[in-house]
């Protein structure tokens, strides 16, 4: 806070939550304020500055949310009449084997898009982390956040080169004498699955070790010293201090890596379209399939809004979990 | 530092962290490497992963570009960028100016509902706003797919710029409007002239999430003419998968820009990214 801050008095802490707002409502409350229209105009006017940003999101994300909701209530082929089912397309989901079969290849990309890279990003943070000199962090960086950036579906096409049978990775494997595990990968029924979340891994590692790179300049060198001195390893280092201490970059890295898993769609569609067989299915290509080739809306719906509920809960415990005191 | 053990202890130490640093750029680079070698290949020729093309084939570049029509393809998706990223930023920072600083009537309760906007994705709203937008003519047209894209980015735009503005001292918008000035006036000419980084860093962001936005324009434009490039690139793998020279260029040139944009504005882009920014 600037001193600036410190001399008006009880303005609210810059990014408060809503109690400190409310302290600052009472505090505007308390001066001699003009009449009671001029604070009504105020009010009018302050609507209409959110007006611009309420409206588009209204009309184009959140009644198109509740309409899918609706239409998951329906048996709909997309041109004939609907007809109500009730809930009977949620009750598909849970049965069809090929829904559930999507649902849990979500769950093995978390393992893919969030666990592998939060675990590679935090080691080789602490690693990084205790080199003296900073020289060409600027580069590093910039290096590492290349994936971020470029379509998803330029990744996926980089990536089916890699793989091809013809690609660089069954290249490498004969040149160290391994041509006998060369498969092709994106092809395989064992291996497409590992194949695909291993790009995610490699979309998302150089954000987490960056994420946790710059945690890692906020803590105190003081405490490690003192760690040090009561002759901590660097294990114990990383385990005591380190780990618990980089906790809002964690739920930052959870949030982002896990809604990238459970709702992949651009990747798939481009590596494997979800096989081969149904492989590499996964929720996303499943609503596709089914809305706008399948005639089965309906479904599709039902299972969109199924997705839609399982991110926010997930953001909302990974939030609340990365609120709590350590 | 007396005894051996301890002294290649530090040594090893200290060459652990560019290697790390090293494995991870090769991580990365290696298959950027392996396209760019692909896209300089001969057309039809047989190829393997990594080979030293013999001599630098550039027509793959141009036959891309018009033969496969990526040229109009990047065209319409500066169209698409150029309608959402000021339009977007515009009614992202009234919005967060708004939340952030005036006497808004249920301001806590208006912000939790566009906050819940961050966690519906893409898959929750495409299969109504296809057959809505249809519906109204709004299928395969420029201001479809870009209001589709603006309501999907507003939650995090309106999150950005109302942390920003809650930053900015009190002092300034006390002053002014001691002196009288509206709140229009206070946002045009004493916050927004502060506010350069922060708007800078959204348009980036915005624009890396309009030209990386793969669903919708796949969806709401079903016009071949009309594609956004990332479309047209997804399209173009299912028809030409077998010849690599081509397709690589074809991936060089969708990726090109939004390269450049981020190479120029990379300190923005990553500092947006690391506050939370979640990929469109």
């Amino acid at each position: 806070m600037t001193t600036a801050d410190r001399l008006t008095g009880p303005a609210p802490a810059p990014g408060a939550q809503s109690p400190a707002e409310r302290a600052a409502g009472s505090t505007v409350r308390k001066r001699p304020r003009p009449a009671r229209s001029g604070r009504r105009r105020r009010r009018a006017v302050a609507l209409l500055y959110l007006l611009p940003a309420l409206l588009p999101y209204t009309l184009f994300a959140v009644l198109p949310l509740l309409h899918t909701a609706y239409l998951s209530l329906f048996d709909w082929d997309g041109v004939t009449l609907p007809s109500f089912v009730g809930l009977d397309n949620y009750g598909r989901i849970v049965t069809d084997p090929q829904l559930r079969a999507a649902a849990w290849h979500a769950g093995a990309l978390i393992l893919f898009f969030s666990v592998l890279p939060i675990c590679l990003g935090l080691v080789s943070a602490a690693i990084v982390s205790r080199r003296a000199g900073r020289r060409g962090t600027t580069l590093v960086r910039t290096v590492l956040f290349l994936p971020q950036v470029i379509p998803l579906v330029a990744v996926g096409i980089l990536w089916r080169w890699v793989y091809a049978e013809d690609g660089t990775l069954n290249q490498a494997l004969r040149a160290i004498g391994l041509g006998g595990l060369t498969d092709a990968w994106l092809g395989s029924f064992t291996w497409a699955l590992p194949a695909v979340g291993l790009i995610g891994s490699w979309v998302v590692s150089g954000l987490c070790m960056v994420l946790f790179l710059s945690g890692t300049q906020r803590i105190d060198p003081e405490i490690y010293e003192a760690a040090r001195m009561d002759g901590a390893g660097p294990v114990r280092e990383f385990m005591a201090i380190t780990v618990p201490l980089l906790r809002p970059e964690f739920a930052v890295a959870l949030s982002i890596t896990v809604i990238a898993a459970l709702s992949s769609f651009d990747l798939i569609y481009i590596t494997t379209g979800g096989g081969p067989g149904n492989s590499t299915v996964v929720p996303g290509i499943l609503i596709y399939r089914l809305a706008f080739g399948g005639g089965a809306v309906g479904v599709a719906s039902a299972l969109a809004i199924v997705l839609t509920v399982v991110i926010s809960l997930a953001v909302l415990v990974i939030n609340r979990l990365s609120r709590e005191a350590p | 530092m007396t005894s051996p053990t301890s002294t290649t202890r530090a040594v090893t130490g200290r060459l652990a962290a560019p290697f790390v640093l090293a494995l991870f750029m090769a991580a990365v680079l290696v298959p950027f490497a392996s396209l760019l070698l692909a896209a300089l290949q001969p057309a039809g020729a047989p190829l393997t992963g990594f080979a030293l093309p013999d001599g630098l084939h550039f027509e793959n570049f141009s036959r891309a570009w018009s033969a496969a029509g990526f040229g109009t393809l990047l065209r319409s998706s500066v169209v698409i960028a150029l309608c959402v990223v000021p339009a977007a930023v515009v009614c992202a920072t009234l919005a967060g100016y708004a939340l952030a600083t005036l006497d808004v009537p249920g301001r806590g309760r208006l912000y939790a509902y566009l906050l819940l906007g961050l966690s519906i994705p893409t898959e929750g709203t495409i299969i109504p706003l296809y057959y809505d937008l249809r519906a109204i003519g709004l299928t395969n047209t420029v201001p479809g797919l870009a209001l589709a894209e603006i309501a999907a980015f507003m939650p995090f735009g309106v999150f950005w710029m109302r942390a920003h503005f809650s930053t900015m001292p009190r002092s300034l918008m006390e002053a002014a409007r001691l002196d009288g000035a509206s709140s229009w006036a206070t946002l045009w000419r004493i916050l927004l002239p502060n506010s350069r980084p922060a708007v800078t860093t959204l348009g980036v962001l915005y624009f890396v999430w309009s030209w990386n936005q793969f669903l919708l324009p796949l969806i709401l434009i079903q016009d071949p003419a009309r594609r956004t490039a990332p479309a047209g690139l997804g399209f173009f793998t299912g028809q030409f998968g077998v010849d690599v020279p081509l397709l690589a260029a074809a991936t060089l040139i969708v990726i090109a820009p939004v390269v450049l944009v981020y190479l120029f504005f990379q300190r923005h882009f990553i500092s947006g990214v690391l506050s939370g920014a979640l990929k469109g």
